[in-house]
This record gives C-alpha cells, structure tokens and sequence, in this order.
C-alpha cells in the first residue's frame, strides 16, 4: 500500500436552511480544495461524495456526476456514498484505499447536504429511516430516541445518577458552544451556560435542546494524493495513516454491548492497528456528538478515558483544548453543525486544518501532530474512524 | 433460499397478538426480529416460535418532536424491553407521560399487546409493533 495524503480542503459555512443547490455548495468547497492544492479540475482522476437525502431534500439524486461536471472534472468515474450520517467518512475511506493501492493518483472527496432545507419534520422523518423501519420505526423511533434510550442505559451501567450525568452532558455541550464561537463555518454560535441547557426543551426524555445538533446546510471538500504526488503540490502533507469502518445491525441486535457500539470499537481497532499509534498518541479528534451523550460514549470506545468516566473528564476540562485530548475544537456536530453527508469530510478539513495550525486563534490545538475523525451512522449502523498525522 | 419467516407474516400475525420469532434447530438460539439466519451460529436451520412476549424494560424514552405525519401521537414513550426468551424488543409502552421515570420503569415487567402504525407514504404499508403495558 502507497502512503495516502490530503493536501488541499474546502469547506462552506455550516448554517440553517440556504438557497444554494446541493451541487453548487458543493462546487465551492470543491473549487477551494482544489485551489489549496495547486491542481486544476483535469488533475482529478476520480470522486467519492457523502449526499444522504438530496432525493428528499431536493429531488435531487445521482448529486456527484452532476457536480462532478459542474466543477470541469469531466466524465470522471463519481461514486455516492450513503452510510447515513458516516456517509462523507466512507467516501473519504474508500479515495484513500483507491488511492493507497495505486488505481489512482489524485481524487477529489466531498460531501454535501441540505438538512436544514428539509424543516424539521421531514428532516426527522427522514433520519428516523436510518433505523430499522420494519421492526422499530412503527414504534415511532426517531434519532434523539435512539440516543436518549442510551443515556439512560449509560446511567445504569455506570452508576451515574440521572441528574448528575444530565450536568456532565450539559458540560459537554457548553465547550462545544464555547469552541463554536471561535469558528468561522460554525452554524450555531452562541454562548450556553449550563442552566441554559437544562432549561432548554425535552425533546426526547432525557435529551433537552441544547444536548441535540442541528439539521444544517453544507458541503465539504479534501483533494487525497499518493505520496509521491502530494511532494510535488505541498510543503504541507497531511497523511491518512490509519482507516476503520464496521457496521451493525437494528439497535434491539445491539443489546449485549449497548450503551457502548461495537461497530465503533471494531472500527477503531482498525485504524489504530493500521497506523501503529494508540490513543495517548491522539493530540485532537473530531467525534460524533450527534447527541450529548454520544460524546462520552465515543470518547470511551475511542480509547481517551476509561468507561463510565468521560463526563468527569469533560467537567475537568480533560476532553478541552489543553487538555489530555482537545475534543471538537471546531465546535462539533453540536455547533459546527450537521450537514449529514458532508459532516464526515468537514471533520477532514477541520483536523487538517488544525495540524496545519490554520484555524482561528482562539481554538487552535497547539503543537497538534495527530488527529482523529469518528463518524457514526444511523444507530451504529455504520461507524468510521480516521487517523492523520503531519507530513512535515 | 426462502426466507423463512418475511416481515408480511411477522406483521399479520403480529396483528392477531402473536409474536414470532425464530429458533435454531442447531444451537437453541432465539432470533427477534426475524432474519436469514440465526443471530448466534449463522445457521439457516430455523423453525418459527411464537414467544409470549412478556419481558423487562431495559430503557425507554418519551418523545416530545415526532417525525412528519405522526406528531399527533406526541408525547409517547418508547420502550426496549428484554423478552423473558432473552431477546430485546422495541416498543410502546402506556404510561402517563409525567410518570415515566427511571425509578417507574427501568426493570419493571411488562405484558404485552400490540399497536398498528398505519404507515406514511415512505412506509410501504402498515407496521405492527408491541404495545407494552407496566404489569400489575
Ligand atoms: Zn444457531
């Protein structure tokens, strides 16, 4: 296998509901990533896009042969990646293994949606399809209910008491505002206190408001290159050194590991295996915190604190910038937004970024080396994990 | 191959207050909801059980933002409920919205019924799912 490197990104603002096109948001990110790394759009030999529910969103399906042309990369092979909310990790999983095994030299990832577009009750509707609808969606599941039936599994196992885990959750979702204020693409910037939180609406017992992301509009772009690529377009590689993905069945089939997701353990047993780090070694991660409590539920599987222990960590400040791991210093699902099929390429550009000490001041990770991406799709449905390291 | 036991059939008998499931014929096992083969051993040697569908809640929830097409259901409380055959199984429960708690409900058993979601237009049909009541 050839070593892998992102060396360009693009990523639009994450924000509600927009009137650009699935394509054309697309096309922005696209043209910035290819624009970072010195290529035109006749250097691509292949694109991998993360797009969910453009049939849903716009009528729009097939997106990435339509922005595939739309952007100059003509007739290039295009594939979609659906994998729910891990969509966009997927897509940037496979560029990397076609890429590693020398089909192609220089690919073009993205990622683009318009949840927000959708409003609310169709949005959730259409969530709710990532579950399993023949045997739990006629009991009306919807995506905070997945959720918050494992905040109260986690509650269980680990002996938290219900009101002392809701203010480690309301903790988690205060930094992830905090850190969103700081970024410029973030959709939701506001500052939250604690109270606020547990305040805010019950939207699916126990999960308020502020422990929910939002539906956002979005796209994301990287450019991944070979090695002996990346050395001729930038001083500043950023390889992909380890990948994971897993998948798993209804949540019901899930029962002898919940509230921890199998898929995401073997996922990052992968990633970890491939590229010879542990997670001591982790200096940011981006992570899937769809929901409050999926924070500490990754957090454990990936490895940064013991099971049961992670709210604590977050309370200390231990999952903050200067901490042991700085945890979605981008703000997050929670604030950066959700853009489902772009979310897991956004998490990319995010680390990239922040290894190439680029993003704001004020949530910069220093002296970053290493970095993590976790997506998760549906109820575990699909888990995918990604390691990048400096290059220089 | 047959699939041994199709959702259409789950359904209609679900509908008629029998739960089914299968049980390997190698390994003893229990499979809810139905699948090709068994959940343990991989096995396609299935035979169709009905199971009683009693049980214990595991979790719940109550949702308050119901999808399209169902927000006149809201607020209605989910359940996963271990089955006294071992699997757990996602349904309703009946309870006073103000009264489910983790103190209420988390370990209580339950007796079971069954509630037909007429489908939306996504749905391709009707879906009968468990109808959970907190047994005396
Ligand atoms: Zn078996």
């Amino acid at each position: 296998m050839r070593k892998v490197a992102v060396v360009g990104v693009g990523e639009t603002k994450f924000g509600p509901a927009q009137s650009k096109t699935a394509v054309e948001l697309l096309a922005e990110a696209a043209m910035d990533a290819l624009n970072e790394s010195n290529l035109k759009p006749k250097d691509i030999q292949a694109m991998f896009v993360g797009n969910v529910l453009g049939d849903f969103s716009e009528g729009q399906g097939m997106v990435q042969s339509f922005a595939a042309e739309n952007i100059g990369c003509f007739n290039v092979p295009a594939n979609r990646y659906e994998g729910a909310c891990a969509s966009g990790s997927m897509a940037v999983r496979d560029a990397f293994m076609w890429v590693a095994s020398g089909f192609y030299d220089i690919v073009l990832v993205g990622g683009t949606e318009r949840a927000a577009t959708m409003g609310t009750p169709l949005a959730t509707r259409t969530f709710a399809m990532f579950s399993d609808s023949r045997y739990e969606y006629g009991a009306g599941i919807t995506f905070p209910g997945v959720f918050a039936l494992l905040t109260y599994l986690y509650s269980i196992k680990y002996k938290i008491p219900l009101p002392k885990l809701k203010e480690q959750l309301a903790h988690v979702n205060v930094q992830s505002y905090q850190h969103g204020l700081h970024n410029d693409k973030a959709h939701l910037k506001k500052a939250v206190t604690v109270q606020d939180c547990l305040n805010s609406m019950m939207v699916a017992s126990p999960l308020q408001l502020h422990d929910c992301c939002p539906f956002s509009d979005g796209a994301a772009a990287v450019v991944l290159a070979s090695e002996d690529a990346a050395k001729k377009l930038t001083k500043k590689p950023v390889y992909i050194v380890g990948v994971g993905q897993s998948s798993s069945g209804p949540l019901c089939n899930q029962n002898d590991f919940l509230p921890r997701l199998r898929a995401r353990e073997l996922a990052v047993e992968q990633s970890y295996k491939m590229s010879g780090l542990k997670p001591s070694d982790i200096n940011l991660c981006e992570l899937h915190d769809c929901f409050s409590i999926a924070s500490l539920i990754a957090a454990e599987s990936l490895g940064f604190f013991e099971f049961g222990t992670s709210g604590d960590a977050w309370v200390k400040g231990q999952a903050d910038i200067g901490g042991k791991v700085a945890i979605n210093a981008s703000g997050g699902l929670k604030s950066k937004g959700h853009p489902i099929g772009a979310t897991g390429v956004g998490q990319v550009y995010e680390v990239t970024k922040q290894l190439c000490g680029e993003v704001e001041p004020e949530r910069q990770v220093p002296r970053a080396k290493v970095a993590m991406t976790d997506t998760l799709g549906g109820d575990a449905g699909t888990i995918c994990n990604i390691i990048l390291q400096r290059g220089w | 191959m047959d699939y041994k036991l199709p959702f259409a059939e789950y359904n209609d008998a679900l509908k008629k207050n029998k739960l089914l499931g299968l049980k390997c014929k190698d390994c003893g096992f229990i499979t809810v909801p139905s699948k090709m083969v068994c959940r343990k051993c991989s096995s396609t040697n299935l035979e169709i059980v009905q199971l009683k569908g009693t049980g214990k809640i595991q979790t719940f929830t109550t949702i308050f933002v119901a999808a399209e097409a169902r927000e006149c259901e809201c607020p209605y409380t989910i359940v996963m409920v271990e089955l006294d055959e071992g699997p757990w199984i996602m349904g309703n429960l009946f309870v006073d919205p103000n009264r489910a708690t983790m103190d209420n409900l988390i370990g209580k058993r339950v007796d079971f019924g069954v509630k037909v979601f007429p489908g939306d237009r996504y749905s391709a049909g009707n879906i009968a799912r468990p109808q959970f009541s907190l047994a005396e």
